[in-house]
């Protein structure tokens, strides 16, 4: 649910990261934390356990700049991916414009990766969300790792939609921005089809 | 029930009068800071001496403990628990939910006491629930209007926003 603030000229979206367990969600906010500049950023929050597993979610406020005088602000989250942390995932995908999938590219996590997108179908679902209207991204992350499953299968199971989509490697970076700009632009777009 | 939020939008007269409860309230209760938040973590008024608070943060917490505090009173079989009260060795932090959509958040030291703060906030918060439910309805009937302004934004605006 974004919000529009005449007052102070402000349009606030919400941009949620999911994905299962160590998938690289986290590492995605922190490479976007460590490469913006200081003046578009706010604090990263994690709230993690003492291993640095995400317990409840990531937090980063990013400024994107100007539309028609109005300042677009995202707020980036990432939900737990360990599947006992469902009830968490449920309450972070409240208010949500935007979803950016995270699949891990190892090929052993591939059950992983189709339980996590399920639980996103249903949990959204619950909301009154259909995934097939959300403004929505696919990245396939760990692309650099010698296990990684054919791109071709990986689409094929994750992506039958066709819903845009990347090959990255989030802890050097690649394909983070590309994801995030594809998934603030469809976040837009998705706003401005609505107000017609 | 499936639930989906509608899009808030907070014109410069609905922000006026939802900062001038903040004010007075800030006031009334000897409060050190007062914010109305989200519940989906976006701060929307602020009020006080708030220097050097990182109020976006404090808004995504505070959206973040009463959601999970919610979570928690569904187990057990209550609705939500709507008052929250956290003390601390020399500041305090008491939130409120107000007609299940905002969060009050009032911060107070030994200035003021958790007695006057709930005595004030009782009557803000009626105040707040009143204009968020204007707010609310106005935000419904402007939905598909041209008053949005992305019904103004082209295709080029978008793309020039990441243009670098």
């Amino acid at each position: 649910m974004s919000f529009i603030n005449y007052a102070s000229r402000e349009i606030n979206c919400k941009v949620v990261f999911y994905g299962p367990g160590l998938c690289g969600k986290t590492t995605n906010l922190q490479f976007i934390y460590a490469k913006t500049n200081p003046d578009l950023k706010g604090k990263m929050i994690s709230l993690a356990t003492e291993t640095e597993r995400t317990l409840f979610f990531d937090f980063l406020p990013l400024a994107l700049g100007q539309i028609r005088g109005f300042k677009t602000r995202f707020h980036l989250y990432t939900v737990p991916g360990q599947v006992f942390y469902d009830a968490s995932r449920k309450l972070i995908l409240k208010g949500v414009d935007g979803v950016v999938f995270v699949a891990d590219s190892q090929i052993e996590r591939m059950e992983a990766n189709l339980e996590s997108l399920d639980n996103l179908r249903v949990n959204l679902g619950e909301q009154g969300y259909d995934l097939a209207k959300v403004p929505y991204i696919v990245q396939y992350n760990k692309r650099d790792l010698p296990n990684a499953a054919p791109l071709d299968e990986m689409r094929r199971l994750l992506n039958p939609g066709g819903a845009p989509d990347f090959e990255a490697c989030a802890t050097v970076g690649k394909g983070v921005f590309e994801t995030l700009k594809a998934v603030a632009k469809g976040v837009l777009t998705d706003l401005k089809r609505m107000a017609r | 029930m499936p639930f989906v939020d509608t899009q808030l939008v907070l014109f410069d007269e609905d922000y006026r009068k939802v900062l001038g409860v903040c004010e007075r309230l800030a006031r009334d209760a000897h409060a050190k800071g007062v914010f109305v938040v989200d519940k989906n973590g976006l701060l929307m008024a602020e009020a006080g001496d708030v220097r050097g608070l990182d109020t976006t943060s404090l808004a995504s917490l505070t959206a973040g403990s009463i959601a999970a505090t919610g979570g928690l009173a569904k187990i057990i079989g209550e609705e939500e628990f709507p008052i929250h009260f956290h003390q601390g060795a020399r500041d305090n932090l008491h939130m409120t939910v107000v007609a299940k959509r905002i969060i009050l958040v009032v911060i107070f030291d030994d200035r003021s006491s958790l007695g006057l703060v709930r005595l004030r906030v009782k009557k803000a918060g009626s105040e707040l629930a009143r204009l968020f439910e204007e707010i609310q309805k106005k935000s419904e009937r402007n939905r598909n209007s041209a008053t949005s302004p992305f019904a103004e934004i082209t295709d080029d605006d978008i793309d020039k926003l990441f243009a670098d």
